[in-house]
């Protein structure tokens, strides 16, 4: 049962890897060069394909050459894969628990915004003690980004809107309103002119885990924490249950006197905080200092890691760790070969294709009897 | 025209839906296709008229094999078909309708219609069945668009047509004509292949039967047969068709709905200024063609209608404003009319069906944690109680069958403190031995002092169980009359001909 479930996700990885593997391969000019000689070129390719694959396992895992002078500097871009890792487990939860209830969260990157705001903001302007400052810079982006998302809930409950468009425009708005912000006094950063916030204050800063030369901070254990929370809510407590309930079948729920509008509100509430505080943890563990582009894309890859993980907690952990690794890897790809770093939004978008797609997997592997179903992405938004 | 099939099988999976049948249509008979739910009947005429492809077995028409892809392939061949649902365009005319899928062009892209409301005159007029060639679909009762559905295969030269379940939608009068038409047609030479699980319509006027169970075919029989043997082959056992009830001993008003008007979102009345008194141990059930409010009228009294004027008072207090998880703490069982899509939650599990309502009280839950134990002791007490048929409590409720899931919803909804129960249509779509168990649940939640408000179409239901019967027709009430009222003046109210 439970390698079944691993199953279609892996193949589909797996499948995403080799058809990337082709791409990087014949479109290499020194590949392209031997078509006279299909065996060498068969050969180059492999090996080109071999080599892309390799700087991504050393950017992203182990790296032996740095492992020469001191064995654990061989897992600094391990440390740097939980670093991309961390806040995405984060988006990648909210957008996953919103799934579990019927929701499509599109608006985790607007979320991730509002928290890094309020993380931002309470780190650079207060002076406080140590853990409480953490403590207090985690909280303003658990609040901000819950009414953020806890907004689109209300909205739903209330009017019917739908949260896709509303989510998508709040994007904008957030996008936006961080733009106009690092312009007003309150968060430019002394003598400085360009859209740059001031650090937030060394008390404010989440603790290294392994020593100060490796950045892998406690946003790491933060977000796993949080796995373990949200798991144990969906799959435990009486709140989950109505989120679940009302995802399988809102009409049967409220038959059942279960209030989808209490559920959709909270729901979008807990969604929102969980991205804030991915914002949280990028500003607090990594970053210090918020730009325009604090966002990233964490908020839209949560989507595809939400859907990798197959909206379960534990699923969205592995796929953001794999994530993480692909984007920490990337950078050494590009760096070490001709490789571009859109490799592995290639990889990424190749996944979510095959995710989408079921039976197509099923069918180049040959495979009965796995359940389809399972795949949220090949369901409509109200299915 | 004959039709034969030979040794028809179609696989879903593991599940034979059809195995091996033998089935032979002669020329101007009405032959009737008798079987539970789920049986086998509809699938083997899809098959028939090509919207599946069988994995074995032939078709032949007068004595020749014919391959039939499509429904075209159906039509050429003579076969025509009157689902179940209509395949009718509401907001066109008949004769659109009609042409549909067969359009003749005049000159430069211009509709015919005029030959074919010619031919729909012409047909209407052999076989009286007084069809408007101009009418719009949506303005026609449903016997009529029944007909509408008949002049179409006519008109396509059908010899022999298969009529799915086509008493479902008609009130009694309706079924009548029905019934009367399908002997003209057959006078006239066509062949009648006549799906139902009916028996009195079967008797009535079917030639020849044969009844499938299982997939399987497992016997023939005339309509000399008496109801208890065609019950009997129909479901494999002896069955009994008459509910065992005593006299009603009847209590206290326990519902008293006053004056209830249900809107639409659009503000359109779906039901009417309807009032009546519900006492305890008394069943009253609220007979009706599908569609005229009864759904409506059910889901206000928990609740689940917005637009609702009038008052609900149950034991005494003012329910009408109170939220649907009120209503049911109040003490309302409701066993709604789909339970797939309102009553259960289909991935899942059966523990967790039983719960939906109480998931978050004692003992189920402590605080905000919910108690697998308890939960999983509870599903046991309720699966031995209620005979739910199933390996595992842990199995999501979608892999039961119809009876099994009816099952679960009774089994939650009777296990809280409940003086009330409101149940639509709590047989439809099961099998006779489930029928019998709701039916013998219902007289026995009678029986132990509550109320029963009971919403049905099919009639025999109402008169085996009722006590008192009111007569639901466009959103009102039209009459409640006694239980021995006679068939002939309930199917009277039911189309609305007030006493």
């Amino acid at each position: 049962m439970k390698s079944k479930k691993l199953l279609l996700p892996s193949l589909s990885f797996l499948l995403a890897l080799f058809v990337s593997g082709l791409l990087v391969a014949f479109t290499d000019a020194q590949v392209l060069a031997l078509k006279n000689n299909p065996l060498s070129m068969i050969s180059k390719a492999i090996s080109t394909a071999g080599n892309a694959y390799w700087a991504l396992f050393r950017g992203s895992i182990f790296d032996p050459q740095l492992a020469e002078s001191r064995f654990w500097e061989g897992f600094y871009p391990l440390s740097e894969t939980l670093v991309a890792a961390s806040p995405l487990i984060l988006t990648g939860l909210s957008v996953a628990l919103a799934f579990r209830a019927g929701l499509f969260n599109i608006g985790a990157q607007g979320q991730f915004i509002a928290g890094a705001i309020g993380a931002s903001w309470v780190g650079f302007t207060f002076e406080l003690p140590v853990v409480l400052h953490a403590i207090l810079a985690i909280l303003a982006a658990l609040l901000f980004a819950g009414i953020y998302g806890g907004f689109v809930g209300l909205l739903k409950a209330r009017t019917g809107a739908h949260e896709v468009i509303v989510t998508i425009m709040l994007n904008y708005v957030a996008g936006y309103f961080l733009l106009w912000l690092l312009g007003t006094t309150a968060f430019l950063r002394l003598g400085r002119q360009d859209p740059l916030a001031p650090e937030v204050r060394e008390s404010a800063r989440l603790p290294h885990l392994f020593g100060p030369e490796l950045r892998a901070n406690f946003g790491f254990i933060i977000a796993l924490v949080a796995a373990a929370v949200i798991w144990w809510l969906l799959n435990r407590s009486t709140w989950g249950f109505r989120y679940r309930a009302v995802g399988a079948n809102a009409s049967a729920s409220r038959t059942a006197g279960i209030s989808v509008a209490r559920v959709t509100t909270s729901v979008m509430f807990i969604a929102g905080a969980l991205a804030g505080l991915g914002g949280a943890v990028q500003v607090l563990g990594s970053e210090y200092a918020m730009t325009s582009g604090i966002g990233g894309s964490f908020g839209f890859d949560a989507i595809t890691v939400a859907l990798l993980g197959r909206a379960t907690p534990v699923g969205t952990v592995f796929a953001a760790l794999l994530f993480g690794a692909l984007r920490a890897g990337g950078l050494t790809m590009q760096s070490s070969t001709e490789t571009p770093l859109d490799l592995v939004l290639v990889i990424q978008a190749l996944v979510v294709l095959f995710i989408a797609a079921p039976a197509l997997v099923k069918a180049i592997f040959r495979l009965r009897n796995v359940d389809s179903s399972q795949t949220i992405a090949s369901k409509g938004w109200n299915g | 025209m004959t039709l034969e099939l030979r040794g028809i099988t179609k696989r879903f999976g593991s599940l034979i839906a059809n195995d091996s049948i033998d089935f032979a249509v002669a020329d101007g008979e009405i032959h009737a296709i008798l079987g539970e739910n789920g049986a086998g009947k509809s699938t083997l005429m899809n098959i028939v008229y090509g919207l599946l492809a069988p994995d074995e077995g032939t078709i032949s028409v007068d004595g020749k094999v014919v391959l039939i892809n499509s429904p075209i392939d159906a039509l050429v061949a003579g076969i025509g078909m009157v689902h179940q649902h209509f395949m009718l365009i509401p907001v066109f005319t008949v004769a659109e309708n009609i042409v549909l899928g067969h359009e003749k062009t005049k000159g430069p892209g211009f509709l015919d219609l005029v030959s074919a409301r010619k031919e729909i005159l012409r047909v209407s007029a052999e076989y009286n069945f007084d069809i408007d060639p101009d009418a719009l679909i949506e303005d026609l009762p449903v016997g009529l668009q029944q007909r509408v559905e008949i002049i179409r295969a006519l008109i396509y030269d059908a010899k022999v047509l298969i009529l799915d379940e086509p008493t479902a939608v008609l009130t009694p009068q309706e079924t009548d004509e029905l019934l009367k038409n399908m002997k003209k047609l057959k006078d006239k030479g066509t062949s009648i292949v006549f799906i139902t699980h009916k028996l009195r319509e079967v008797k009535e006027a079917a030639d020849k039967i044969t009844i499938i169970r299982r997939g399987k075919v497992v016997g023939t029989a005339l309509p000399s047969s008496s109801q208890e043997e065609l019950a009997s082959l129909m479901v494999g056992r002896p069955v009994s068709l008459d509910v065992d009830k005593k006299a009603p001993q009847v209590g206290s008003v326990t519902l008293d709905v006053k004056n209830l008007s249900i809107s639409d979102r659009t503000g359109r009345t779906l039901v009417r200024n309807v009032s009546f008194e519900l006492r305890a141990g008394e069943v009253l059930a609220v007979a009706g063609v599908q569609g005229n409010g009864q759904t409506e009228l059910a889901e206000a009294i928990v609740g689940l209608q917005e637009h609702v004027s009038g008052s609900i008072f149950f034991d005494g207090k003012d329910i009408s404003n109170k939220s649907v998880r009120a209503a049911l703490h109040a003490g309302i069982a409701f066993v709604p009319e789909s339970r797939e899509e309102d009553g259960l939650i289909g991935s899942f599990s059966i523990e967790e069906n039983l719960i939906l309502d109480v998931h978050d009280m004692s003992p189920y839950a402590k605080g905000p944690v919910i108690s697998q134990s308890v939960v999983a002791q509870e599903a046991q007490k309720k699966i031995a109680e209620f005979d739910i048929r199933t390996q595992s409590a842990k199995d999501p409720v979608s892999s039961l069958s119809g009876g099994n899931k009816q099952k679960v919803v009774l089994a939650r909804e009777l296990s809280r403190s409940v003086n009330l129960v409101v149940a639509s249509q709590p047989t439809r779509g099961l099998d006779v031995g489930s029928i019998e168990f709701v039916h013998e649940r219902i007289i026995a939640e009678r029986d132990s002092g509550r109320a029963v408000l009971l919403f049905s179409t099919e009639l025999d239901e109402v008169i085996a169980l009722a006590d008192r019967i009111a007569v639901m027709y466009r959103g009102e009430f039209i009459a409640i009359v006694p239980a021995d009222t006679s068939r002939a003046d309930l199917g009277l109210l039911m189309a609305g001909v007030k006493p």
